[in-house]
């Protein structure tokens, strides 16, 4: 009787298992003999080739000046995120606002700062001495109620910050904007059926959603804003790459220096990535049904069984 | 003295584009009935239903919810627009379920009900949680609490929608379509909760192709097609003895 076996697995003729043999990969031996042969050749440049200055690098790593470039590296990248994340906000606000003016100011920002180099930008803002020698505050048009040397107002930080800030608005706001239009229309339906404000509407129930679209390419800019930074060097501002090339230009190991402070910033874009990972998860709330384990998690689980 | 109805909605136009989805809507819902609209897609019933809490704007006609203009105000021989926030605050009275159920996806159950009485009307956290947790034992989902939407079922995510809803303690509920997304199966469920709901005397609006709740829960039914009302009727006259043509060629198809 066929409801029977069904009913009990262990009653039914069960067939034996397959035991078929595995298709070959004979292209992964080869591509696995080709990267090792390359990995081989690297380590051994790396270990004979004097002019690497493994030594030089170790010597200069964690020294005074480089930590100290090390940590206005990460102050930059940081702060001028911060300002870019909520100038984007604002602007990607704006832009998608009824008021036509206000949309379109937010256009217009968005177009001179995202076309233009982030550089020049840093170079103007450094000097802005030379356009407006002086700054004050006061009636527009009428008498200033304080004013004062731009270098004094502006000093260098203030200007890279500025510099590297609200260019990064710019891409920041079109991130943003992205994020909420990715919101399904009937979110902001509900709420505005239920009484909700326009504000509290977005605030509240559009971008905690726009968040998951948002977060990934926020991690990507902050990456590429830790490296941006380096162009600061060059208006001139103390941080990673003129330490190190202050470095160099007494010593001339330029290229063991070079290789030093791409280290560095290879491992503070690492230490990102990681940070990045876990604020995905935690904005994937509600919208995947099960989070996969992090690795920490899967460790546990791991030495758990063990 | 006749009571002031709860809706009553005058000459209503509506357009989107060049299209008119709506020519000229007359209408009145008494406060307490169970009031459905039935009709083909594309008949207009869920625009009108949308214009009632102004999701919609209307180009012509007057459209009342008790004695206020919905989305304007009369002075001085004109209609002003309402701000934003005086249209909000109408809002408040009048609760909406939607086809797509519409949850926060970011909340649980009892934060998707709470927000709106929290958010809204400022009421303390006490009182909004122990109304939450009220609404949702109603609604059959008490043990689903704290469970995100993305982790229940249509019908589940339905009744915490009715539920959202009734927590801002509305005077009128607009249903459109309750139960056109769900499966077969998890439809008995919603409209259990609104004949519960009709019961207790609620006003009630439902735009729904569900024949046999408008013949036991509804007091009063409308046929819409082609953007006018084509007939109305006592749900019983209008299922069991329709007069019109139109009206006639749609039961015949959906009963």
């Amino acid at each position: 009787m066929t409801s029977a076996t069904s009913a009990d697995p262990t009653l039914s003729r069960r067939p034996e298992a397959i035991r078929a043999v595995a298709v070959r990969h004979p292209g992964r031996w080869v591509a696995g003999a080709v990267v090792l042969l390359v990995a081989a050749m690297m380590v051994n440049s790396a270990l004979t080739n004097k002019r690497f200055g493994w030594g030089e690098q170790a010597k200069y790593a964690f020294s005074a000046q480089i930590l100290d470039g090390v940590r206005i590296t990460l102050v930059l990248t940081f702060a001028s995120m911060l300002i870019g994340v909520l100038l984007g906000v604002v602007l990607a606000v704006m832009r998608l606002s009824p008021n036509p003016l206000v949309s379109r100011a937010a256009w217009l920002y968005i177009w001179v700062f995202r076309g233009t180099p982030v550089l020049v930008q840093l170079i103007i803002w450094a000097n802005l001495g030379a356009l407006f020698p002086q700054l004050s505050i006061g009636i527009p048009f009428g008498p200033a109620f304080a004013q004062g040397e731009t270098s004094r107002i502006v000093p260098m930080l203030v200007a890279v910050l500025l510099g590297l800030g609200l260019n990064e608005g710019a891409y920041m706001a079109e991130i943003v904007r992205a994020g909420i239009l990715s919101v399904d229309e009937g979110q902001t339906e509900a709420a505005a059926a239920l009484g909700m404000s326009r504000m509290a509407t977005l605030r509240r129930i559009v971008l905690p959603q726009a968040m998951r679209v948002i977060v990934p390419p926020t991690g990507n800019e902050t990456i590429s804003m830790l490296k941006t930074t380096s162009l600061a060097a060059y208006v001139p501002f103390y941080e990673l790459l003129f330490k190190t090339q202050n470095i160099y230009t007494r010593t001339y190991e330029v290229m063991p220096m070079l290789i030093m402070a791409s280290l560095w910033y290879l491992a503070m874009t690492s230490v990102l990535m990681v940070g990045q990972y876990y604020i995905e998860r935690h904005y994937a709330r509600g919208a995947t049904r099960n989070l996969p384990d992090t690795p920490l998690q899967k460790l546990r689980q791991r030495m758990a069984r063990a | 003295m006749t009571a002031l109805p709860m809706v009553r909605s005058e000459n209503v136009h509506k357009s989107f584009g060049r299209v008119e989805v709506l020519k000229g809507i007359d209408l009145e819902v008494s406060a307490g009935e169970v009031f459905c609209i039935i009709g083909p897609s594309g008949s207009g019933k869920s625009t009108f239903l949308r214009c009632i809490n102004h999701l919609e704007k209307i180009d012509a006609g007057r459209l009342w919810v008790e004695d206020r203009l919905v989305g304007y105000r009369e002075g001085g021989g004109k209609l002003h627009e309402l701000r934003e926030s005086e249209v909000a605050a109408q809002r408040r009275d009048i609760g909406m379920v939607f086809q797509r159920f519409n949850l926060f996806p970011h909340m649980t159950a009892t934060q998707n009900v709470m927000e709106a009485p929290l958010r809204v009307k400022g009421e303390s956290k006490a009182v909004v949680r122990e109304r939450a947790l009220t609404l949702l034992d109603r609604v059959g989902l008490r043990d689903k609490a704290d469970v995100y939407p993305a982790q229940l079922s249509g019908g589940q995510q339905q009744r915490v929608a009715i539920a959202r809803a009734l927590a801002m303690q509305p005077k009128l509920m607009l249903f459109d379509e309750p139960t056109s997304a769900l499966d077969p199966e998890l439809v008995g469920d919603v409209l259990d909760v609104m004949r519960q709901l009709a019961e207790d005397g609620m006003t009630m609006i439902v735009v729904t192709h569900e024949m046999g709740f408008a013949r036991e829960a509804g007091d009063a039914l409308v046929f819409m097609d082609g953007g006018v009302v084509v007939e109305a009727g006592t749900p019983r006259a209008l299922l069991g003895n329709p007069q019109h043509e139109r009206t006639k060629a749609f039961l015949s198809k959906v009963l």
